[in-house]
């Protein structure tokens, strides 16, 4: 019984998050970030905070795809980098906030996130790099 | 063993049956779903803020006072250590936020209005789902955002901001009465802070 309705929801479409094109209001785009950074943000950050997500195939697994989709929606309900630049000065230093905060205190990326992709976890060190780099942007602002 | 190869094999098998039967559709799917994003995107932000303009055409009567006093009631909850009490109130703030008129200012003012109201909001539904530290957090971007909303709408009574040199780098806050009782720190630190501007 619970293997026929595991196969049945395989059925069942998800929303995929995925999109080749990259706007020109995206974080990277705009502020000229250095390679190690965007490398890193790419991986630890931009599945649920932009409109690509690189998808493992398990992704494609229900009800692995409804989890994630569901993370996805709210991520980037919360900060979208891809649309960066239609943020207003006064919210992108809301959001840079939280992300040196989040990132500081181990709270992003998700430990959920992590458990799979282990390559998006960051190091003390990476942290401080990025810590620092959004500190940087941050105070170009003000 | 045996149980965990069953499964395996099942999976891949299903992996396998989706992928191919899915693949003749792959690329218009994939086209489609760019289109339903964007179409997504599109209706998500139209019906928010249509949904903002009915609550505010409803609801003209609320001001810059009710938010104020909302903020006052929050602040008031940090103050004495309440993340219940202070997750309840961002929620009301959050509401009032959210019908807030503005229509009697200039267009300009109103487009100024129209992001903090963005950006307060965020912090107030934030902080009305977070623990105490993260309230606090949010707390000083939202007293910014009601400090620059208050230069715009003015007051009707004398506000006083307040200034602790101790919370992250230095943080200010808004107050009706000239006594310090620190939202930042709660019990833990009380008093630490200073009046650093009456606001008429």
């Amino acid at each position: 019984m619970l293997l026929v309705a595991f196969v049945g929801i395989q059925f069942i479409p998800t929303t995929r998050n995925q999109s080749e094109v990259v706007p020109k209001t995206d974080f990277m785009l705009v502020n000229d970030v250095p390679n190690d950074i965007k490398n890193k943000l790419q991986v630890s950050c931009y599945d649920c905070h932009s409109n690509n997500t690189i998808y493992p195939w398990y992704n494609k697994v229900q009800p692995v795809a409804w989890f994630l989709e569901d993370h996805i929606k709210e991520g980037k309900a919360e900060l979208n980098f891809n649309e960066w630049d239609d943020y207003s000065n006064r919210r992108k230093n809301s959001k840079l906030k939280s992300i040196i905060n989040q990132i500081e205190n181990g709270e992003m990326p998700l430990w959920s996130y992590t458990l799979i992709h282990k390559n998006a976890l960051l190091s003390t060190g990476e942290k401080e790099l990025i810590i620092g780099y959004m500190k940087q942007i941050k105070d170009s602002l003000n | 063993m045996k149980k965990v190869k069953l499964v395996t094999t099942i999976m891949v098998m299903a992996f396998i049956s989706l992928t191919t039967m899915s693949c003749k559709d792959a690329k218009k799917e994939h086209n489609n779903d760019e289109g339903h994003n964007t179409e997504m995107n599109h209706d998500n932000s139209d019906g928010h803020h249509d949904g903002k303009k009915k609550k505010m055409a409803m609801n003209g009567d609320t001001n810059s006072q009710t938010i104020l006093n909302d903020y006052f009631n929050l602040k008031d909850a940090l103050v004495v250590d309440d993340n219940a009490k202070a997750k309840e109130l961002g929620a009301t703030l959050a509401t009032s936020l959210g019908k807030l008129d503005i229509s009697k200012f200039t267009d300009a003012q109103q487009s100024e209005l129209k992001d903090i109201i963005e950006d307060a909001t965020e912090h107030a539904e934030h902080i009305s789902e977070s623990p105490i530290a993260h309230q606090r957090e949010h707390f000083k971007v939202l007293s910014k955002d009601i400090t620059d909303m208050v230069a715009i709408t003015g007051t009707q009574v004398k506000l006083y901001e307040q200034f602790c040199p101790m919370y992250d780098g230095g943080s200010a806050w808004l107050s009706m009465s000239k006594d310090i009782k620190n939202p930042y720190y709660g019990s833990k630190m009380l008093n630490c802070g200073k009046v650093q501007k009456e606001i008429n």
